[in-house]
């Protein structure tokens, strides 16, 4: 044990929280805590915030705007933002493509693209799945055929989140067709401006607008928009999809939808005393807080042998695959603590400020929505079923 | 937390783990399991030699007080190879306690003998009647002049039969479920008065159950304050909870990659029995399981000293039990009916799991102790 670390990383917390408690805008922390929808807008808001300290960009190397963390520290940020019913960072920009472009971007890209990423300027959405490619990615079909210093792309994309206000698309593409079908992909950055692109709404089981498909029709994008060298886009996309998995165990996460279970439980009554002393669903809560410290005590484990300098790979999957299942329990538990008033559902509570309390307790409104909303976390970002295949394969041998 | 091993105990680690390997193959096992003793005595001095039963005791008194994180890692590498030897009774249930609450002459006389391996003290705080409740004590100590007098009977004493001393609570106030009251008394084992009946358990350990008939016990021998055991129980509990967890990491390790071999190697209709994706799912499951119950048992073992060090030890006992369940039935149902022939080692990790489930508390119990905080 090493006292003297830990110190570090509770002073390191202490700051957080503090911060978090100075700078939060009320109104968005509220649109947060009472699980409504955090509009686009508000999103930008905190992360101006965020950019005027210097934190938006943890994963970032600090000589591109990033902070000096360890991923430890980057954790225990997350962990505090989510706690602190911070709205969610747009990964797109920050988390996904910030980083491959100062991986592997030309000079040109970086000095583009970059800055408007970090001062929310510019938005970003991933153009991965197709309507035939799900959990199979690499079998993609949208094609893009070299016409002289241009890509034209043909194809869609499907299940991409925030296209509708998105500035730009960072899309795989097949450019190759005769190759193995991993090799001959590309990625390219397109601008949702570009003629021939359209985008059609697809409405969520809870009336929310989330997810869009993407239409190519002869899109002209210049070959200059191609991130790294061609039919190198897979092993590209597989770099972010590994970053990205660490954010996806979402303990932050998991830890307000606790406290908010908690606070719940307190509030309803069964059998003619406080649900939260009813001693079945006591121990409901107790198992599903017993999975999230397991989650948050692995997940703590992998970063530091990363930071001994020791590699921590695929079994990240492990994470990802508990992080998000126990999302969808945590919102199992808040459906039964509220019981049938559950049921009841406006859209507009999601959208706008509770002008008028929702039927059945200020807090019931939101759940089933939220709840409908998460079932996507074990499907989006490689399923649970893909996670399982990866850990077989890659950590066990299988 | 600190998930990383220092140095030091790296070396440990490995050390145990070479001497498991080495000299602990399974076969020796059937046979200390099968012998009257049910372990090594020649084994025992080595662990004293090498340092292992020191790790609670001050220098002072010969140990090597390496601390629980050490006890940790010797407890994880023991339950790699099933060892019998009664490592976790003596070192936490003896040394840890004795170390922590008894009074000096208690600990210069016996500390110096469990470092050396001479003498080995177990504890019984279980009643027939108390399931795994440490407050429950019906066993009756009343003073009688300038001695006590104890009355009553002892269950699921882990080691009794090798146990030179035994440290047990009694009542010496109160009704039978106060938490104020208890006692806690160090015993010879072969006090008059005192009437052990010992006996095997499925996993090829010592237990025993202990009557007491109006044995007389000096004041002198209360460990703690009069009255004012269960704390002290409480906290020996957690200590010796977080070990097992330990044991139990160790135990699911080698169960789990045995089976991992299995299916690597094993061909049905063709083809090896890993290439089945339903079966390298369960093994993902399985891998989960045991990736939680390790971190979650370090985090227990480093929040002995804290503040939440009841439900921190509890999560962990839960982890551990439920990780324990799934990977030693899966790894019987995964190996196949070769499993359940006693030949096979398998069988013997999955029944020393089954039976670290049920000590110290089952999930249930300790469920129960964690949402207290609610």
């Amino acid at each position: 044990m090493n006292p003297e670390k830990n110190n570090d990383i509770s002073v390191f917390r202490q700051q957080v929280k503090v911060f978090i408690v100075d700078n939060l805008p009320a109104d968005i922390r509220r649109t947060v805590q009472e699980g409504r929808l955090v509009s686009p807008q508000e999103t930008v808001r905190w992360q101006q915030i965020l950019y005027r300290q210097g934190w938006v960009a943890p994963n970032w190397p600090v000589a591109h705007g990033g902070v000096d963390w360890s991923p430890s520290e980057r954790a225990v940020f997350e962990e505090e933002c989510a706690a602190g019913f911070c709205p969610p960072l747009n990964p797109m920009g920050l988390s996904m493509l910030g980083p491959l472009l100062i991986a592997q971007g030309s000079e040109a890209q970086k000095a583009r693209y970059l800055p408007k990423i970090l001062r929310s300027e510019e938005t970003w959405c991933q153009g991965y799945s197709e309507p035939g490619s799900g959990s199979d990615l690499a079998s993609l079909q949208t094609r893009a055929v070299r016409e002289g210093d241009d890509y034209v792309v043909n194809g869609s994309k499907i299940w991409t989140s925030g296209a509708q206000s998105a500035d730009h698309i960072f899309c795989l593409v097949r450019t190759d067709p005769e190759a193995k079908k991993q090799r001959g992909i590309s990625l390219l950055l397109i601008p949702m401006t570009t003629a021939g692109i359209s985008v059609r709404p697809i409405i969520g089981l809870n009336e929310m607008h989330f997810f869009n498909q993407v239409l190519f029709d002869d899109v002209r994008v210049p070959v200059l928009n191609r991130v790294g060298e061609e039919n190198t886009g897979w092993s590209l996309a597989k770099a972010i999809l590994g970053s990205e998995r660490l954010h996806l165990s979402r303990t932050g996460e998991n830890r307000a939808l606790l406290m908010e279970l908690l606070e719940v439980a307190r509030q309803e009554y069964s059998d003619g005393q406080r649900l939260i002393d009813e001693d079945w669903f006591r121990r409901k809560i107790g198992r599903a807080e017993l999975r999230l410290m397991a989650l948050e005590y692995t997940k703590q484990r992998y970063l530091q042998k990363v930071e001994a300098g020791q590699t921590v790979g695929p079994e990240i999957s492990l994470l990802k695959l508990q992080g998000s299942e126990l999302i969808q329990h945590f919102d199992e538990l808040l459906l039964e603590a509220v019981g049938h008033y559950g049921l009841p559902y406006d859209p507009g509570w999601m959208l706008g400020p509770r002008s008028e309390p929702s039927i059945g307790g200020g807090y019931a409104g939101t759940i089933s929505a939220n709840r409908f909303r998460h079932k996507g976390y074990t499907i989006a970002g490689g399923s649970s079923e893909v996670q399982k295949g990866i850990v077989a394969k890659q950590v066990l041998g299988l | 937390m600190n998930f990383t091993l220092s140095e030091d105990n790296r070396l440990l680690q490995d050390s145990v783990n070479r001497l498991v390997q080495d000299t602990y193959p399974f076969t020796l096992r059937e046979q200390l399991v099968a012998s009257e003793l049910g372990h090594s005595e020649a084994l025992w001095r080595q662990f004293a030699e090498l340092g292992w039963l020191g790790t609670a005791v001050p220098e002072l008194y010969g140990g090597s007080e390496l601390g629980a994180e050490s006890t940790r890692v010797i407890a994880e590498a023991l339950g790699r190879g099933l060892v019998t030897e009664p490592f976790l009774s003596t070192v936490v249930f003896g040394a840890e306690l004795i170390s922590r609450f008894a009074g000096e002459p208690i600990q210069a006389s016996l500390l110096p003998a469990i470092a050396d391996g001479s003498k080995q003290v177990t504890l019984a705080y279980a009643e027939p009647r108390s399931r795994y409740s440490p407050n429950i004590v019906e066993l009756s100590a009343t003073l009688d002049g300038e001695h006590y007098r104890l009355n009553g009977a002892k269950g699921m004493v882990l080691n009794g039969h090798s146990a030179d001393f035994v440290v047990l609570s009694a009542r010496t106030q109160g009704e039978y479920d106060e938490l104020q009251g208890i006692s806690l008394f160090l015993i010879d084992s072969d006090s008059p008065g005192l009437q052990w009946h010992h006996y095997q358990t499925y996993d090829g350990l010592r237990a025993s159950e202990l009557q007491l008939d109006n044995v007389r016990v000096s004041p002198n021998s209360i460990i703690g304050p009069l009255h004012g055991g269960f704390a002290l129980l409480d906290e020996i509990l957690d200590r010796a909870t977080a070990a097992l967890c330990a044991e139990a990491v160790g135990v699911m390790s080698v169960l789990f990659d045995m089976t991992l071999d299995y299916l690597k190697t094993r061909e049905q209709f063709g083809q090896t029995l890993g290439s089945f994706q339903v079966l390298q799912h369960r093994m993902v499951d399985m891998y989960a399981a045991l990736e939680n119950a390790r971190s979650m048992t370090i985090a227990a073992t480093q929040s002995l000293d804290g503040d939440n060090r009841r439900e921190q030890v509890s999560a962990a006992k839960i982890q551990v039990n439920d990780a324990g369940q799934l990977i030693g039935a899966q790894s019987v149902q995964l190996h196949g009916a070769i499993a359940i022939s006693k030949d096979l080692a398998a069988g013997h990790y999955y029944k020393r799991l089954e039976a670290i489930a049920a000590l110290f508390g089952n999930s249930d119990y300790h469920l129960g102790r964690f949402v207290q905080r609610y």
